[in-house]
């Protein structure tokens, strides 16, 4: 679990984010959604660490980590596994040395048993197939896939994805929530998407939290999100035709 | 504002270097970065030298012969300020300013690209250290690499001043050979290779500074590219003044 209070960023005058606490529960697909420049990334990233907040504190299974010293820090990090906007598999690599590679980095194990490891989270994700092949060998799909399995590697405790649907087709994008969404219960994990894609929204939406202008608007889940009342929500919502179109079949 | 702005920039070079340099988390990871770094640093980088010294040896001594000739002159003077020129100047600093082009902005590139493309972010979420796993390599690959670079570039730049003799006839490889082994001091050959273990320092940890500092695009990355090869030309230049007067007083 991961739950984050009373957190505020700011980037100069600007206030990114305002105040934002919420939870974060294991097993569960929780979303950030938000349009763009709502300030996902920012949460995110001060979530991640990749930003420290000017004010709040993040707590992962009760632990403070915005008080932890860095060795502290290096250590939980190898207990996320994070999922890139563009996926960011290393290019130098082909796509089992890139889940290999936190094996390599941090695992005692045998070669052979990384190499298991890696293989299996590889099938998991159905891209064994494709394991000698290069990052820009790939398409958008296979690279996110590719992604997963390396996030996936050292068995995280936490799994964060950034944008995973971006650039993706509506079918490859249901197979890449499918996959965080099993994922995430299978292992019993705290995952935590940031989207903008009302598809997942729908589709693996277990926690839903709906920021706007860096403030925490609403929270509730797929089930109950079309019904809201929340003006701004709504607004972020049926700015998509199908949801309009389900909303109002809905109503009849 | 200019000096906060250096101050502040070498601060920053200092933090990154602290980073640097720490014990790799995996040894044999550290291994197989620092083979791949030999090959694409070094090995890839001995064509070039070799022609560019080549040609620099073979036109160093047609100028010593045209401009220095005299009857005063002893006939292998040519031979002899070619040699001096190639080991105490031009196969360790005008090289090393050489691969500060081809190598430093191959390394602010890499490094750059990997930044704006989340992969060093995605390093730094697993939780390794990505400034001692991307540039520690770097650094001590080319530092491993740059004697031999040098030592061939000394051997192609005489086997250009032979070839020139031999070819145009301007002067006999006997001449050039008494020249060559004039007097000759093996310490101008340790001062070049000592100046080039700085100069290689200064190349991989000036240009990985400037790549792994980028924010933005693929424009960015460009200019980080050519204000590193820049500053490490500087650089250069700078130490290779002060190395001189040390080492050669």
């Amino acid at each position: 679990m991961i739950e984050v209070k009373n957190i505020q960023k700011r980037f100069g005058e600007q206030v990114v984010l305002e105040d934002i606490s919420t939870i974060f529960e294991n097993g569960k697909t929780n979303l950030i959604i938000g349009q763009s420049g709502a300030g996902k990334t920012v949460l995110l990233k001060c979530i991640v660490g990749l930003l420290v907040p000017d004010k709040g504190s993040v707590l992962y299974d009760g632990r403070n980590v915005t008080t932890f010293e860095k060795k502290e820090r290096l250590m939980l990090r190898r207990e996320m596994g994070m999922l890139f906007q563009n996926a960011a598999l290393f290019d130098s690599m082909s796509v089992l040395e890139n889940v290999m590679f936190p094996l390599e980095m941090f695992s005692n194990k045998t070669y052979k048993e990384k190499l298991k490891r890696a293989r299996f989270c590889l099938e998991r994700v159905n891209m064994l197939q494709a394991e000698d092949k290069s990052p820009e060998e790939l398409s958008g799909g296979m690279q996110k896939r590719a992604a997963i399995a390396r996030a996936i590697a050292l068995g995280p405790r936490y799994l964060f994805c950034d944008e995973p649907n971006s650039g993706l087709d509506p079918k490859t994008s249901l197979i890449i929530d499918e996959l965080i969404h099993d994922i995430t219960t299978e292992y019993n994990i705290t995952t935590i998407v940031n989207t903008h894609d009302m598809n997942s929204v729908m589709g693996i939406g277990d926690h839903i939290t709906f920021l706007a202008n860096g403030k925490l608007e609403w929270q509730g889940n797929k089930d109950n999100i079309l019904d809201s009342s929340n003006k701004q929500l709504n607004d972020f919502l049926f700015s998509s035709d199908l949801l309009r179109k389900v909303k109002e079949k809905n109503q009849k | 504002m200019m000096f906060v702005n250096s101050i502040s920039t070498f601060g920053q070079y200092l933090s990154l270097m602290h980073k640097v340099f720490a014990r790799p988390e995996s040894i044999k990871m550290f291994f197989k970065q620092f083979m791949r770094e030999i090959y694409q640093l070094g090995i890839n980088s001995i064509p070039i030298v070799l022609i560019i010294s080549f040609f620099i040896g073979a036109v160093i001594c047609i100028q010593m012969k045209l401009n220095i000739e005299n009857a005063w002159m002893p006939r292998f003077v040519a031979g002899y300020a070619t040699r001096e020129i190639l080991i105490l100047e031009f196969s360790s600093s005008i090289m090393c300013l050489i691969l500060s082009g081809k190598v430093g902005s191959n390394i602010t590139s890499e490094i750059g690209t990997m930044r704006v493309t989340q992969q060093i972010d995605a390093m730094e979420i697993m939780g390794v250290n990505s400034a001692n796993f991307l540039i520690f390599p770097k650094i001590t690959a080319l530092i491993t690499m740059i004697p031999i670079l040098v030592i061939f570039s000394i051997a192609a730049g005489i086997a250009g001043a032979y070839a020139i003799g031999m070819f145009t006839g301007i002067m006999t490889p006997d001449d050039l050979t008494v020249g060559l082994q004039y007097e000759f001091s093996q310490w101008y050959v340790w001062c070049s290779i000592i100046k080039s273990l700085f100069f290689a320092f200064i190349i991989s940890s000036v240009a990985a500074f400037y790549g792994y500092r980028v924010e933005g695009g693929s424009i960015e990355v460009g200019k980080a590219s050519t204000d590193s090869v820049v500053s490490c030309s500087v650089l250069i230049l700078f130490a290779d003044i002060v190395l001189t007067q040390l080492l050669m007083q």
